[in-house]
């Protein structure tokens, strides 16, 4: 992926206010610590890395409820937008991210692609052949001013952190 | 009820609303717009993806019938069932019948305008069941027993410490609440309990995809994710225009959306679900066990409602309603919209310029007659809306059909001065507007005599009840001698022999009979241009007609006035028109009304004046010919036009005085408020000055007191001379050499 796109997505995160950071595989778990608040609920990712075992990993409702962190993998970056693509997936992706107050979304730094476009062709070939066919495109926290001004957290998480795998 | 009480108590209705609801309405959705223009600017392939857009829709309009036998194969392939609804009451029975069947106590519910129309959540109720709307504005209004007001933020009209008040009195917290924040997370908490103990989600869908069945969701809050995927059964209600045709057909309308209606560039959330989903179902009743552990029985119901969309479709002046993405950025961007919100401008469910389309298809001509006068036709809508749809258009010929079904007791008196080719049924007030080159003619034979007996106290309350003409509004000042006989008397001073270009100034109504000084002005620039100007005698436009949906009549005028210039057109004349209203017929509506050749032809020989003046000075025209500013020239103050900002000609008059070495301060309002005959309306007369109150603000601040007021249309002229102390003018009154 060329470095512009990545440079691109960064910069679309800046602007949303959401934090970035920079990771390899041995490095993740450091990094999912540093950024996390306990307890922690997450799916397991599908990049050849697991995830820390404080990160509960088989959530009950209650603890879907209860924890502060969310981690997710996202299956691509939209630069232009700063967005993660969220598949749904049955170890319960969708709930995890949304619950939790912080949701990390753990993207490998060569699925960030350019735009909305390049997003479409993939997902219309995912959803018609894939192993998916629901995902949701997330950027930035929740949010609403349905209250008279603009407030974060309105169903769903109040921040976002994306950890970025390079390979 | 006569006309005159039904127009007070329209008035009084309209003066409620300005009074409780404007002040949110207006900071609101004034935000939402100013939002869409940037976030649209940075957006480069902005309108390659509006035309896209327009072209999915188009297509998948053409074809629905195809793709919705589509949508019904994949979603039942996919393991949900389809249920095709004929109205409001078939949807509302099978989605009791889904309720009835899981034994469902209660529903959650995500924003859905299609559920509001069928009035989905009072069936329910009537049947047992709680339903709870999850959206936080839904669930204010819900709360609060009120309607929304506005189709993307329903509660747009509600402020902070109304909603502060309305929570402590119901809820009773034990710490008072009072910041966004605190309403918020309370909300989120209560909100949060009814989900959890949901046993139907129900969501609508702003678009559904016909190879996949895939369901694609707008939102920022996360309320609709939680409602769909939560609870075990998924019913989504949607109209069956939602339909497109793939996956990658959604791309432009994500990039569009948002940034259409509330100016983010994308909102939180795009839910892309194809049920039953593989999320795991979140049982709090089991709280204990593994999510991810137990069987994934889901349950999904799409509802695809029809309720008049199909008639629609066959109806070629409705159908482009059904392009409609409900994206709010019509009613963001319309000046009336901004005064009095949806609860004014909107009939039973939905609200803007786009409504009058959706509630004579849906609900029938009777309610949209109730709001459609507060479309005034000024286009706004039109650049703003991301299918491109002719909202304008859609509310004209509503109005058409709304005259042509009432009856009218006073035809007969307006019948002498109002040589209109409409049928029966049109009120005196429009008949009377809508003929306004008549009145003009006789006006200018009988002045000074008619403004005299006009402007008399006896006169002005009798035009009040018959005819509705308010009284505290100056009327137009008829000139003995028009325009064309000045020019005939005075003759051309510069001959086609000597000249580089030929041109007609068009005299349209106002400026021939009551605006004559502005004519002549356009006259004495042109001429010193070098050009050799001719004003005929040509028929009216056909504007006034068409304001109110008088279309037959607006039809039979550009036959005739296309038919007086085509010679004009053929000797290679150029058309330069002064009212930017009547520039806009020529290139918009006549596309209805001529021969596609006809029109193009009309279209590409006309020019707005200050454009033509513009093209002359970049042509080697000597700007020292037109009047420069003085030594201590107190600088401009420029309105420019509506519609002449909808063709996107505003520049043009900036950039002349400019040249010339004027200062411009240009004015920031979508509209002044007069629009045409609207503000003359007695119902009308204060919703149009409260929205002229924001030009007349902008034009008295320290920066702008001291400037010269120019505006370019008719009616901004007479709205800003009754608003302003100082008088205002026509940018050509401004430049033009006084004597030639
Ligand atoms: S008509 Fe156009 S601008 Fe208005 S809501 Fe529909 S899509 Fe949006």
């Amino acid at each position: 992926m060329a470095t512009g796109t990545v440079t691109t997505f960064e910069a679309s995160l800046d602007r949303l206010d959401v934090d970035w950071t920079h990771t390899t595989h041995d490095g993740l778990a450091d990094v999912l610590r540093e950024v996390s608040t306990e307890p922690a609920v997450g799916t397991p990712l599908p990049f050849d890395v697991s995830l820390p075992a404080w990160v509960n990993t088989e959530p009950t409702p209650d603890e879907l409820e209860t924890a502060t962190t969310g981690i997710t993998a996202a299956g691509l970056g939209i630069a232009d937008y700063g967005s993660v693509v969220l598949p749904s997936t049955p170890e319960g992706t969708e709930p995890v991210s949304l619950f939790p107050d912080l949701h990390v979304a753990v993207l490998r730094t060569g699925d960030v692609v350019p735009g909305m476009a390049e997003a479409f062709d993939f997902l219309g070939e995912e959803f018609r052949d894939g192993t998916h066919s629901s995902a949701i495109i997330a950027t930035g926290p929740s949010a609403t001013a349905d209250m008279g001004a603009l407030v974060k957290g309105a169903h769903g998480p109040k921040d976002v952190h994306v950890v970025m795998l390079d390979e | 009820m006569s006309k005159s009480t039904s127009r007070e108590a329209k008035a009084a209705r309209i003066r409620y609303l300005l009074e409780t609801e404007g002040d949110a309405v207006k900071a609101n959705t004034k935000g939402f717009n100013q939002g869409r223009y940037d976030s649209v600017a940075k957006l480069e392939s902005y309108e390659e993806l509006r035309a896209r857009a327009r072209e999915i829709k188009a297509d998948a309009i053409d074809r629905l019938p195809e793709l919705l036998d589509r949508v019904e194969a994949t979603v039942e392939a996919n393991g949900g069932t389809v249920y095709f609804a004929d109205d409001a009451a078939d949807a509302n029975r099978y989605v009791r019948e889904v309720c009835r069947d899981k034994e469902a106590e209660r529903v959650v519910k995500s924003k859905s305008m299609t559920s509001e129309e069928i009035e989905v959540n009072e069936f329910l109720e009537e049947d047992g069941v709680d339903v709870v709307e999850t959206d936080l504005g839904e669930w204010v209004l819900q709360v609060a027993d009120e309607a929304p007001s506005h189709i993307v933020a329903p509660a747009i009209h509600k402020s902070r410490e109304g909603i502060a008040e309305l929570f402590n009195e119901t809820f009773q917290p034990e710490e008072k609440l009072e910041t966004a924040e605190e309403l918020t997370m309370f909300a989120r908490e209560r909100l949060l309990e009814e989900i959890k103990g949901a046993d139907v989600g129900m969501t609508g869908a702003n678009f559904i995809t016909a190879d996949t069945g895939t369901l694609a969701l707008v939102t920022s809050e996360g309320n609709a994710r939680k409602s769909a995927v939560v609870p075990d059964t998924h019913v989504a209600v949607a109209g069956v225009e939602k339909v497109v045709p793939s996956v990658e057909s959604l791309q432009p309308f994500v990039e569009l959306i948002g940034r259409s209606g509330t100016g983010q560039d994308i909102t939180s959330y795009i839910s892309l679900l194809t049920p039953p989903v593989e999320s795991p179902v979140v049982d709090f009743d089991a709280s204990d066990t593994p999510l991810a552990s137990g069987e994934n029985d889901r349950d999904f119901h799409l509802v695809l409602i029809d309720n008049g969309r199909m008639a629609m479709r066959e109806d070629s002046e409705l159908k482009e309603t059904l392009y409609c993405i409900r994206c709010s950025a019509c009613s963001n961007v319309c000046a009336n919209f901004q005064s009095v919100g949806g609860h004014g401008f909107g009939g039973e469910t939905y609200s803007g310029g786009i409504a009058t389309g959706w509630e004579a298809g849906i609900e029938g001509l009777d309610t949209a007659a109730e709001f459609n006068d507060l479309c005034t036709g000024c286009s706004r809508c039109v650049d703003a809306c991301p299918v491109n749809i002719d909202i304008p258009w859609i509310n004209t010929v509503v109005r058409d059909r709304i005259n042509r079904g009432t009856d009218h007791e006073f035809d007969w008196l307006v019948d002498g001065l109002t040589p209109d080719a409409e049928e029966g049924g049109l009120s005196l007030q429009k008949r009377f507007f809508g003929n306004f080159s008549t009145v003009a003619t006789v006006g200018s034979a009988l002045a000074p005599l008619s403004n005299w007996v006009a402007g008399t106290d006896l006169s002005r309350r009798l035009m009040e009840s018959t005819i509705g003409v308010d009284a505290r509004r100056d009327l137009p000042s008829f000139e003995r001698e028009t325009l064309v006989d000045w020019f005939a008397a005075r003759g051309p001073r510069v001959s086609p022999t000597e000249a580089e270009r030929e041109a007609v100034v068009y005299p349209d109504v106002y400026t021939n009979h009551a605006m004559v000084e502005r004519g002549k002005a356009a006259v004495r620039a042109l001429e010193a241009l070098g050009v050799h100007v001719r004003v005929p005698d040509l028929p009216a436009s056909g504007r006034a007609p068409l304001s109110q949906g008088m279309i037959t009549t607006a039809e039979e005028k550009a036959h005739a006035l296309y038919a007086a210039l085509a010679e004009h057109i053929d000797a290679e004349r150029d058309v330069v028109v002064i009212e930017p209203s009547d520039l806009a017929m020529f290139d918009r509506e006549y596309g209805k009304f001529l021969a596609p050749r006809s029109q193009e032809r009309l279209s590409d020989a006309s020019y707005e004046v200050m454009e033509y003046v513009y093209g002359l000075l970049e042509n080697g025209g000597d700007p020292k010919t037109l009047r420069a500013p003085g030594a201590n020239d107190s600088g401009v103050a420029y309105h420019s036009h509506c519609q002449q900002r909808t063709l996107g000609l505003e520049g043009y008059t900036e950039a002349v005085l400019d040249r010339l070495g004027y200062d411009v301060a240009t004015s920031e309002v979508e509209c002044c408020g007069m629009a045409g005959s609207f503000g003359y309306k007695s119902e009308y007369y204060e919703l149009s000055m409260d929205v002229g109150s924001e030009l007349e603000a902008q034009f008295s601040t320290p920066e702008t007191r001291e400037r010269r007021v120019v505006a370019s249309g008719t009616s901004c002229l007479e709205q800003l001379d009754s608003m302003l102390a100082r008088p205002s003018q026509h940018p050509v009154e401004l430049v033009a050499p006084e004597r030639l």
